[in-house]
């Protein structure tokens, strides 16, 4: 049921609408009262969610980094190499370098309205042709991950 | 636009009522006003106002359904093996169906029991019946599973079940049939005076994890448990049951248990018994029954079997039980939300019969007994009475109420639901049902606190209600709006198995605490791989144990050699995906045990015995994404003995070929 959805979703692309209520998602949304065009236009690069600044420190954060770790093995290797090999989603190799962490952040914790609302997820929506699961993550273990992926990208 | 959408309706109302009016045969025809549909319409994407818990009957299971639309979410399946998702099918639920008979696969469920606290219901658990091989499942309402089974010894059939305190303090499980137990079970069928008992059951649940466990068993003379409610308010500590065949037939009881006029309401007062038992009064039994128990955080149950249980005797034991003459055959005996009136329904009997508790009590009290029955004081039934509702039609069953002091009973013989005011005991109201109604349920009709806007007819006979499906017809249940003085048909909706009683609670009570998905941080099964790089393939012996891992969408691992004819493999499936909604299924080719499907988070394990040389596909079965049919796999089976060695990969390509 929800499959056929889904390839709906995919054949659709931008025009469908979210698949659940809004008031039953997990996470906050964009609370700018700005609409999501606005959002985009505003913050080309950051993405749509919760996430509006990130500070990150050098030398990286050892300890965010080994959790970042296991959550990337729990919850993302299915599906991302550490090379720049594409499999179910793309590889994981400098994608620090490409993006912005608020955008990979709130890539993570806020997948459904990126895939419906933010360009550059759409983008890759069309290349890999899989929705990016809702894996359940939070603010703190997307920050976590976000550290594993800069010491991947060979940040000290 | 909301104009429109009701003209629409209206006009759809109106084609149908005259499609039905040329196509159906002869029969009654039920009177629908116009704004019937409207009544009962969901809108897409929006949600029913309640949750209809009903019984399966016989198919064993419970299903949900939502009020006013009738539409069907979900099956749970308690007591019987089923497909759908592979429960009694995995190796994690089998334990589920385990009796003292051994792997029970199927039984007949008749009553769910919504857990309640100060007499309103709560929604954390539903309690249901096994009537065939006796026991009590717990189902929770945040998962909608089956986390505890527990089997009831020296029960002959569990009709009389599962009913409970206001604060879900007891379960209580009556038996059907009374049988000789302990030392005295060979025994000649015709001795059922001197050596047949019954037995009530009490089962304690736990406040906090609602695991049940049986604390007492009250032993009581020979005779058939039908229904039961428990006090609340006033009359909470005390329960009331209906009893038939105080004749003690044992043979032909169509005629030989329907001699007398009146049976029996018995009422326990299940405080005292609590108290003879903390002065040590109990007497330990040995019996042999199963007790069997889900951990959420293994996904697997476990069974074990219990030798003990203890037993009051109330024949010695005074004051814990009193029997009140009822007319005639009683079945349904409900506590109205005050819980100063019980309501007893006599199948055979003419009138209703309505008891005062404040009467009980008093005549209690006062000794105010005719004289004993099998060592076991009898109330003058005068002295019970509250009063009569007279004429209010034919074969009475059960009885619901509202907030407003009336009650509604459901009449078999008659077809029909028969309003009336609990205290004048005057008939306000009938209306027809289509055909034979059984049960009936207002939401929180059996509570403190329920909900007079529907009241839902669960009938025995479909007959012309549907389009003809062969001899076997779907089951029928009848929504009424009852928010007026006139009772209002407003819905027919089919049911799965068939429908016995059912509950009704507001979905606010439930849908907020659903659970969406198992944290796979929080998998503590034995087998589980969080992640592909914890999957592997491990012989044990014969034992090949496959740690496998899904997610959209392929399986890890998806090549596996080296197993052997004469191994049993054991597929340990653990779902990846942490997205609501997202369960993967698996199935390998030949299989006995057909499939399993997993939920985010989960871990289910399919065994399968190859039973043949060659290259096996194994797939999901759960339609996941654009990709589902690229979900999939090989394993190679050699002969026994074969070199081939053991290994697994997903992703790998060898450019070697043969070997």
């Amino acid at each position: 049921m929800k499959g056929i959805y889904r390839i709906a979703c995919v054949a659709l692309l931008w025009s469908c609408s979210p698949d659940k209520p809004v008031n039953q998602e997990q996470l906050p949304e964009q609370e700018s009262g700005k609409s999501a065009v606005e959002e985009v236009i505003a913050n080309p690069t950051k993405g749509l969610g919760a996430v509006k600044s990130v500070t990150l420190k050098t030398p990286i954060e050892l300890d965010r980094v080994n959790r970042g770790l296991a959550i990337y093995e729990m919850k993302c290797a299915s599906c991302h190499k550490l090379t720049d090999q594409r499999v179910v989603g793309p590889g994981w190799k400098d994608i620090t370098k490409r993006r912005q962490p608020e955008w990979i952040m709130n890539m993570i914790t806020n997948v459904d309205v990126m895939l419906e609302k933010d360009p550059e997820a759409q983008k890759l929506l069309e290349l890999c042709l899989m929705r990016m699961p809702n894996q359940n993550m939070s603010i703190g273990d997307a920050r976590d991950v976000l550290e594993y992926m800069r010491q991947n990208d060979g940040e000290k | 636009m909301k104009k429109h959408i009701k003209s629409a309706l209206l006009l759809l109302v109106a084609v149908s009522a005259v499609t039905f009016y040329a196509c159906k045969p002869q029969g009654p025809q039920a009177a629908l006003t116009g704004d019937a549909a409207a009544k009962v319409y969901v809108a897409p994407g929006k949600y029913d106002e309640f949750y209809n818990f009903v019984s399966g009957g016989f198919n064993g299971q419970l299903s949900v359904y939502g009020i006013p639309s009738g539409r069907l979410f979900r099956i749970i399946p308690v007591f019987s093996q089923f497909a759908e998702n592979g429960y009694g099918y995995s190796e994690e639920s089998k334990p589920m169906l385990m009796t003292s008979h051994g792997f029970v696969p199927w039984d007949d469920l008749h009553h769910p029991a919504l857990s309640t606290t100060n007499g309103e219901h709560d929604g954390r658990w539903a309690f249901v019946n096994a009537n065939n091989t006796p026991r009590v499942a717990r189902v929770n309402l945040k998962t909608f599973r089956t986390e505890e089974i527990i089997e009831l010894p020296n029960s002959g059939g569990n009709h009389s079940s599962p009913f409970i305190t206001e604060n879900t303090e007891y379960v209580v499980a009556g038996t059907r049939f009374s049988v000789p137990m302990g030392d005295k079970s060979d025994v000649s069928i015709s001795t059922y005076k001197e050596n047949f008992k019954g037995t009530i059951s009490f089962i304690k649940v736990d406040p906090t994890t609602g695991k049940m466990n049986i604390n007492f068993q009250l032993k009581t003379p020979g005779v058939n448990f039908d229904l039961s409610r428990a006090g609340k308010g006033p009359s909470h500590g005390w329960f009331f049951f209906s009893c038939y065949n105080t004749e003690q037939a044992y043979t032909l009881l169509e005629v030989n248990a329907t001699q007398k006029d009146k049976d029996f309401i018995m009422a326990v007062n299940w405080k005292k018994a609590e108290e003879y038992i903390a002065q040590g009064k109990g007497e330990k039994a040995k019996v042999n029954y199963a007790h069997n128990v889900l951990d959420e955080s293994t996904h697997t149950a476990t069974s074990e079997m219990l030798k003990e249980v203890l037993q009051l005797d109330p024949t010695v034991l005074k004051d814990i039980i009193y029997f009140i003459p009822c007319p005639k055959s009683p079945h349904g005996c409900d506590t109205d939300p005050t819980g100063e009136y019980i309501v007893a329904s006599g199948k055979l009997a003419a009138i209703i019969p309505v008891f005062s508790f404040t009467k009980i009590q008093a005549a209690i009290a006062a000794k105010d007994f005719e004289g004993e029955f099998a060592g076991i004081p009898v109330i003058k039934y005068e002295s019970a009475l509250h009063g009569e509702v007279k004429k209010p039609g034919l074969g009475p069953l059960h009885t619901e109420f509202d907030e407003k002091g009336n009650a509604y009973t459901s009449f078999f013989v008659s077809s029909e639901i028969v309003k009336w005011n609990v205290k004048s005991l005057q008939v306000l109201d009938r209306v027809a049902t289509y055909y034979s109604i059984g049960h009936l349920c207002v939401p929180g009709g059996p509570t403190r606190k329920p909900h007079g806007k529907y009241v839902i007819a669960y009938n025995k006979i479909t007959k012309d209600r549907y389009l003809p499906t062969g001899p076997e017809l779907t089951q029928s249940a009848q929504l009424y709006d009852i928010s007026g003085d006139k009772m209002q048909l407003l819905l027919d909706f089919p049911t799965t198995g068939e429908p016995h009683y059912a509950e009704a609670i507001p979905a606010n009570l439930i849908a907020p605490n659903s659970t969406k998905i198992y944290k796979i941080e929080d998998n503590r099964h034995p087998y589980v791989a969080k992640g592909e790089k914890e999957t592997k393939v491990e012989r044990k012996g014969k034992e090949v144990h496959v740690y496998m891992t899904a997610i959209r969408s392929h399986l890890t691992p998806d090549n596996i050699e080296g197993i052997k004819l004469g191994d049993v493999v054991y597929f340990h499936v653990t779902n990846l995906e942490q997205d609501w909604d997202v369960p993967h299924g698996f199935a390998v080719k030949g299989a006995a045990n057909a499939e399993i499907l997993i939920m985010p988070g989960e871990t289910q394990t399919l065994k399968w015995i190859p039973d043949e040389v060659g290259v096996v596909p194994f797939y999901c079965t759960d339609f996941c994404s654009a990709l589902h049919q690229e979900m999939q796999g090989y394993a190679r089976v050699s002969p026994a003995g074969s070199p081939v060695p053991l290994k697994f990969s997903t992703g790998v390509v060898e450019e070697t070929g043969s070997k």
